[in-house]
């Protein structure tokens, strides 16, 4: 199993990443190696072992429906690069 | 269809849960208000923050499931659904993935058409997301970001594959019904125009009789019942004319315009696979053992099916009663709270869908809205039942409590209006009127049987319509025989 440099620019879309040819290459070439890691991983047989999606043991981790105060306004844009009237600002998008 | 064409429609409907907090963080819920007040650093999607869930909406969720002749599996995990897009600051959408891991899979809804037979739609799966922030596109460029309902808990319900709704009457039928009994559970305030519930349904059109099915389209923007069933006859006939001119339906995504009433081709989203799904390290797997199940089944309320069916058993109402008693939840509410004051059923019906109806009809006025409450129509029919009041006086009282709020006891006491019954009275009165009309009395001694309306009229006149009427004709029948 080996990853084109096509999957490669389709997974830097999807990540919103701009990449140029040589950083395509190279990005391929660390995602081939990385996939060849989860080759060897496939080799153990786990047959004994039934699928599980979390490391821990935890379940039921669940809080109780009562409010809490959260951030005003102004220090939740804070960290903002542009607001304004009490909305971060992006560049426009485009939906229609 | 009538046009040698058949419709298939997918109904993937959106659910605000009625919680106090979000899904994932305690920030309060709501509609409205200033933009980005109610935020936090988890709902922001600050690094190093962890979410933990909100209970009250898993237990709405399981409680939906099994409305909805759900299975809740064993194990049910949170999925991140990842993709851009500034509505989502985390970058990803908290959601369920999979056939069998939604807390709700493979159930069902029975929708009753009018004038149809009844039909059993199939749901594929009842499962627990998060919303989105809001979009605001602002003069000055750029696009406004608020983030105070990302986050909120949101149910998505869909229906199964291969499709069991076929026209357009069928899809607003399911969403009518499904509407009901959300509010019936008690799990959301299902307010189509302010977003909490919204619908998102996918249509294909096939020749009849045809093995497979058409290209389908997913229409948005649809914000009320109405809306839901122009929209889908709108798409089905556009893609019916695309058939016939030999052109080819796209798979694709298209907006309802409510004031032109026509659909147009919005973004194409990414594929499912580009989505990226995994299981969300940050929240811990849910276990639902049998006891939980059966605890909640237990508890769950009576569905609007079930409540229609025991009013027309238990308390001998009609369908129409029964309908209009059941189909709009503030009407289901205020009959029972009435009802269980202990008064009698068919009366109370009558005078609830009778003249406290036409009273709102012509205010406009909702019935939660209005001063009336379920203590002032027990009050009211239980003074009837006792013959304290007849339906004259009745109307007057029920109107006077609609205006001022005033108990109907309240105002039969303090105005005087109880009926009388009296025995001496009565007899005092009808000889009065016997002596004052001597020649209607003399007509119908000699067998002009029609004169004791006359007769009795000029009794009920000189009480105000207070005396009991069928005592009055009695009594005016022993004295002139």
């Amino acid at each position: 199993m080996s990853i084109t440099l096509d999957e490669v620019r389709h997974v830097a879309r999807l990540a919103r990443l701009e990449l140029d040819e040589a950083e395509l290459l190279a990005f391929q070439g660390e995602l081939n190696s990385l996939l060849g890691r989860c080759q060897e991983l496939q080799s153990i047989d786990v047959g004994e072992l039934s699928p599980r999606t979390h490391a821990v043991a935890l379940t039921n981790v669940l809080a109780d429906d009562t409010p809490t105060q959260g951030l005003d306004q102004s220090l939740a844009l804070r960290g903002a690069a542009v607001t304004r009237a009490g909305l971060f600002v992006v560049p426009t998008i485009i939906e229609e | 269809m009538g046009s040698g064409y058949e419709a298939s429609v997918g109904m993937e409907v959106h659910v605000e849960l009625a919680t106090k907090t979000k899904m994932f963080c305690r920030c309060p819920t709501g509609f409205g208000g200033e933009p980005n007040t109610r935020v936090c650093p988890v709902c922001l999607g600050h690094p190093g923050t962890l979410p933990v869930p909100n209970r009250e909406a898993v237990e709405m969720v399981v409680k939906t499931a099994l409305a909805l002749n759900c299975q809740v599996p064993t194990d049910s995990v949170f999925h991140r659904k990842n993709y851009f897009y500034p509505d989502l600051p985390k970058g990803y959408q908290v959601s369920q993935y999979g056939e069998t891991n939604p807390i709700g899979y493979h159930g069902w809804l029975e929708i009753r058409p009018k004038g149809r037979e009844p039909k059993r739609v199939k749901i594929r799966r009842v499962h627990l997301e998060e919303d989105t922030g809001k979009l605001i596109h602002t003069a000055e460029g750029g696009s406004g970001v608020d983030y105070n309902r990302a986050g909120v808990p949101l149910m998505e319900i869909v229906t199964d594959f291969p499709p069991d709704i076929t026209d357009p009457e069928e899809a607003k039928e399911y969403l009518v019904q499904l509407r009901l009994l959300l509010l019936y559970l008690g799990v959301t305030d299902g307010k189509m125009e302010e977003g909490s519930l919204r619908c998102e349904p996918n249509i294909s059109v096939r020749p009849l009789g045809a093995a497979t099915y058409g290209t389908k389209t997913e229409l948005k923007n649809l914000n009320s019942f109405k809306s839901v069933q122009l929209g889908i006859e709108y798409e089905v006939g556009r893609q019916i004319q695309a058939l016939e001119r030999g052109e080819a339906v796209l798979q694709e995504t298209r907006g309802w315009n409510e004031s032109t009433l026509i659909s147009y081709p919005m973004r194409t989203k990414e594929t499912e696979s580009d989505y990226r799904y995994f299981a969300c390290p940050d929240l811990a797997p849910m276990r639902f053992t049998a006891e939980t199940v059966e605890r909640v089944r237990e508890d769950l309320p009576e569905s609007p099916r079930a409540r229609f069916d025991r009013y027309r058993r238990d308390l001998g109402l009609s369908d129409y009663d029964a309908g209009v008693l059941t189909s709009e939840i503030e009407w289901a509410e205020f009959f029972e709270s009435a009802l269980g004051q202990g008064v009698d059923p068919k009366l109370l019906c009558n005078w609830l869908t009778g003249d406290t109806a036409r009273m709102l009809n012509e205010s406009g006025l909702a019935i939660r809205d209005s001063q009336l409450t379920p203590s002032h129509l027990a009050d009211l029919v239980r003074m009837i039942e006792s013959g304290e009041i007849n339906s004259k006086v009745a109307k007057e009282v029920l109107e006077e409590a609609f205006k001022s709020g005033a108990m109907p006891s309240e105002t039969v006491r303090s105005q005087g209006l109880a009926q009388i019954s009296d025995d001496g009275f009565i007899v005092e009165e009808v000889a009065r009127v016997i002596a004052e009309n001597p020649g209607p009395s003399e007509q119908f001694r000699s067998g002009k049987e029609q004169v004791i309306g006359f007769l009795v009229g000029q009794v009920m006149k000189a009480t105000q319509g207070r005396a009991n009427p069928a005592k009055v004709q009695e009594e005016m029948r022993r004295q002139l025989g």
